[in-house]
């Protein structure tokens, strides 16, 4: 799941060497992470979030066959 | 990307003999000089400009290679068909296990169309509209929705009372509009405030 928000989030931003997605396991769900370039961040989280609701539509059915709860955060 | 490097007197002309080679116009490439040039002096110590002509992809290339790339995270063997008629680009993807690219209510397939979209027009100086279906998803959905419609009218025409539909996107509730603003006797309008705005039925 690590690859697939980079892979979105790189084809999204003017930046994409700085692009890096972090795993953190917790219970129930994995948080990945989302770091980008300051200058990129509404490239990734889009006017009201509109970006960032699709990144995540996205990376939940992606996930949902792997039977997993995920959640994308950026940070 | 096809590239090519060319020398000319000036940069123009070094351009213009790499898109006569490429066959494209100035607009399709991105051009990178890598020497201006120097006319010199009376022709001494003159040096040729040096360009590098790099063919820009296209919006359907674009959206095609980043559609197959997200494919990839789905194992979906899907393949992509697409066309470009204007200033849309329409997109579909055919092959086995595409439900789970539609989603529920079309959630994921408008998900991936907007960010296709946002990856299509984000070096692109025109809006390119970008439609992506899957398994004939849209249309299917378009014959859904005339057909609520045509049901909920009924209703209200028999109770005499209105109907308030659930939420819909935009263009689902224009589908509705478009179904029964021929109807005389009903009238339809869109309430609340998205993402949760609701079309309601109602006796003219």
């Amino acid at each position: 799941m690590i690859e697939l928000v980079e892979y979105i989030a790189k084809a999204l931003v003017d930046h994409p060497e700085n692009v890096s997605v972090n795993q953190v396991e917790g219970e129930q769900s994995v948080i990945l992470e989302l770091k980008v370039d300051p200058e990129d961040m509404g490239k990734v989280i889009g006017k009201q979030g509109r970006i960032a609701k699709a990144i995540r539509t996205v990376v939940k059915a992606a996930a949902a066959k792997e039977g997993k709860r995920v959640v994308v955060e950026i940070i | 990307m096809k590239t090519v490097e060319k020398q000319g007197k000036t940069v123009d002309e070094a351009i213009q003999k790499a898109l006569e080679e490429l066959q494209v116009s100035r607009d399709e490439v991105e051009v990178e000089i890598l020497d201006e040039g120097n006319r010199g002096i009376l022709g001494f110590l003159s040096k040729q400009a040096k360009v590098k002509v790099i063919v820009k992809p296209k919006p359907d290339q674009i959206a095609r290679d980043f559609l197959k790339g997200l494919l990839k995270f789905f194992d979906c063997n899907a393949e992509i068909k697409n066309s470009l008629e204007g200033n849309v680009l329409n997109l579909e993807i055919i092959g086995e296990n595409t439900g789970i690219l539609i989603g529920k209510r079309g959630n994921t397939l408008d998900a991936i169309q907007y960010l296709t979209s946002l990856v299509v027009n984000r070096n692109s100086k025109d809006f390119i509209r970008v439609l992506l279906d899957a398994e004939n998803y849209r249309e299917k959905r378009e014959k859904t929705l005339q057909r609520l419609a045509l049901k909920m009218a009924d209703r209200v025409k028999e109770t005499k009372r209105s109907i308030t539909l659930e939420p819909m996107y935009p263009n689902e509730r224009r589908i509705i509009h478009t179904a029964l603003q021929t109807d005389p006797r009903v009238t339809t309008k869109s309430i609340g405030k998205e993402p949760n705005r609701r079309v309601v039925i109602s006796l003219k």
